[in-house]
């Protein structure tokens, strides 16, 4: 006897999906991984352990999580000022922030260079009261990655804090709770598997990130070199087998560490009764 | 006195909620502020806890002015309507907040918490759950696991909003005269909100009437159904038939037996106070048009022409066997004899 449904349309809707990640995701990747196999192990292993493949690599990935974890932190923070307090010019700031989905990514990297560069307008400050230098250093790796990560976060924050019951918030206070208390021990549980969405997601997008990072890296070998501009290199140089050798490898740790994420967040839901 | 509210007053922008409010509740009581939706209840009972401000006026606990206190200084026990319980704590913790969060000096050790939050599940009957989610509980479960959670503070008050609003008639039932008993055992003055009079009536030890702001009337159930204070009071608590002397009804009133009073022309008249017999003679105006069975009671619906021609309903109740007795059934004619009347203006 067939399965029923409850809702009609499994058969069309589950051979939409198929074929959709089939044509748009996984023969891509196989592509990619055949490539790749037309290296020899030795030489696969040649490639990846070239000193300035794993410093990309390492640049890459250390910047991406910081840029994550900065914008799960500002992320939240203007989530929670979008959702709680009233001000004027509210609906346009909460337009503003989705412009970084929409801006080219190279505008974005070059404008974000030019004011993060020695003589650019913050960076000028910047360097006078701290003497730190933003652009074509890794920092400013780590500003554009949170420029094109922070709608993420914020976007993810928004609808929980917005169904948040802030009786429960009156509830701690009755119970004696002060603001700190109140924050740590009541809504901080309920936004942070939100909150770790929004940097998984903004990690993801930073680890791909190649438009507005490269003009404000300064793209030096084993310092400021992130792992998709090497990539473009070895296009460049008709080494498509390294390319995809290294692209290979980057999609490989990257869905370890969104696993690693996801698994996190299953067991605070788990911890939390909330599954 | 245990709460005192000294001219409480209180504006949502043009609408006034609260209007130059005094109120007195003596220790111990269990008192509930009643009155329609929109009457300011629940932003009176979130004044006395310190969720709201008010824009005038004091608030006192237990001789103290509390009225610049926030919430947490209280020492106020709130049951929310919703329950509020933290989704993301299991039962236990949920209880334990209160006691967790004390400062260092205040708290007790895990051992004392451990103890106290079981004494208090049991004290709820739901020891049993101390390991649930709130999502994992029923309406009343959920109340009383928000009950137990308030109470481990030991409140001086305990303030509860619409505390059976969100629940089944069954359970509420049960619910209300848990409630009443758990107040005997505790003995710590609360109030609750409430729009529902036979609720208030049936918890209460001591009833608020609340409209459009004001008070109006404090008392007893038994004083506030037995001698309403004003039209508004009579009409909200129980069941009344309303009479206009100076119309058509003042015939057939004054057949009835009921004395002209010297003052009022407006005759409230409780279902019980009506007395009805099987019509001898051709006078009788009223007639059985329909009668439901309510339990121990029966209401019976008459309608009474009048001198125009046009007809008054009336209910009566009265207990089973005593309509069974009259031997009367539906288009019947009887004869109505009133024995009590509130008039008003």
């Amino acid at each position: 006897m067939p399965q029923s449904h409850i809702m009609p349309g499994f058969r069309p809707a589950i051979s939409f999906t198929l074929v959709y990640l089939s044509l748009i995701v996984l023969i891509p990747l196989s592509a990619m991984l055949l490539k790749t196999f037309q290296l020899s192990w030795d030489e696969f292993w040649a490639i990846l352990t070239n000193a300035r493949v794993i410093a990309s690599f390492r640049v890459t990935f250390v910047s991406a999580l910081s840029a994550a974890a900065v914008a799960g932190i500002f992320g939240f923070i203007i989530a929670w000022t979008l959702v709680r307090y009233p001000f004027p010019g509210k609906r346009l700031l909460d337009a503003l922030i989705d412009l970084p989905f929409a801006l080219p990514t190279a505008v974005a990297g070059i404008v974000l260079a030019t004011i993060y560069q020695p003589n650019g307008v913050i960076g000028k400050l910047v360097l006078a009261v701290f003497g730190v230098q933003i652009a074509y250093k890794p920092l400013g790796i780590v500003f554009a990655m949170i420029f094109i990560g922070l709608p993420f976060v914020v976007r993810t924050i928004e609808p929980v804090l917005q169904e948040f019951d802030t009786a429960m918030e009156e509830a701690a206070a009755s119970l004696g709770a002060n603001r700190l208390q109140t924050f740590i021990k009541v809504i901080l549980p309920n936004i942070l598997p939100a909150t770790l969405t929004g940097f998984a997601l903004a990690f993801a997008r930073a680890v791909g990130e190649y438009g507005s990072v490269i003009f404000i890296a300064g793209n030096m070998p084993y310092i400021s070199e992130i792992v998709p501009l090497l990539i473009i290199t070895k296009l460049e140089q008709y080494d498509y087998a390294g390319a995809t050798a290294i692209g290979l490898v980057m999609l490989i740790l990257s869905f370890i560490l969104l696993l690693l994420i996801n698994l996190l967040q299953g067991w605070l839901r788990r911890r939390n009764g909330q599954l | 006195m245990s709460i005192i509210l000294n001219n409480i007053s209180k504006q949502f922008g043009d609408f006034t909620a609260l209007a130059n409010i005094n109120l007195d509740i003596p220790e111990g009581e269990l008192v509930a502020l009643l009155g329609p939706s929109g009457c300011g209840k629940t932003t009176l009972l979130r004044i006395i806890a310190g969720l709201e401000h008010a824009d005038r006026g004091q608030v006192f606990l237990k001789g103290n002015e509390v009225t610049d206190q926030p919430v947490k200084k209280r020492q106020i026990g709130f049951v929310f309507q919703h329950y509020a319980l933290f989704r993301h704590m299991t039962v236990f913790d949920n209880i334990a907040f209160g006691l967790r969060v004390k400062p260092k000096k205040e708290r007790p050790n895990e051992t004392e918490i451990k103890k106290k939050v079981h004494a208090l599940l049991n004290l709820v009957q739901l020891d049993w759950l101390a390991g649930r989610f709130p999502e994992q509980l029923s309406g009343g479960q959920r109340q009383r696991i928000a009950l137990a959670r308030a109470l481990a503070v030991e409140p001086s008050v305990l303030l509860l909003d619409e505390p059976f609003g969100a629940l089944d008639a069954s359970v509420r039932k049960d619910l209300r005269l848990w409630l009443r008993h758990l107040h005997h055992e505790l003995n710590v003055t609360s109030i609750f909100v409430t729009h529902d009079q036979e609720e208030a009536m049936e918890v209460a030890s001591q009833i608020v009437v609340l409209n459009k702001g004001h008070v109006e009337q404090q008392g007893s159930p038994s004083d506030i159904y037995d001698h309403p204070a004003n039209a508004f009071v009579s009409r909200f608590i129980g069941h009344t038939n309303v009479f206009e002397l100076g119309q058509q009804d003042t015939f057939w009133l004054k057949n009835s037996g009921l004395p002209t009073p010297e003052t009022g022309k407006v005759a409230h008249v409780r279902p019980h106070n009506i007395e009805l017999e099987k019509a001898t003679d051709e006078g009788a105006q009223a007639i059985l048009k329909d009668w439901q069975h309510l339990g121990a009671l029966i209401r019976v619906e008459l309608h009474n022409k009048d001198a125009d021609g046009g007809a008054v309903t009336l209910f009566a109740e009265m207990p089973n066997e005593q309509f069974k007795a009259l031997q009367i059934d539906k288009g019947d004619r009887v004869a109505v004899r009133i024995r009590h009347a509130h008039w008003f203006h």
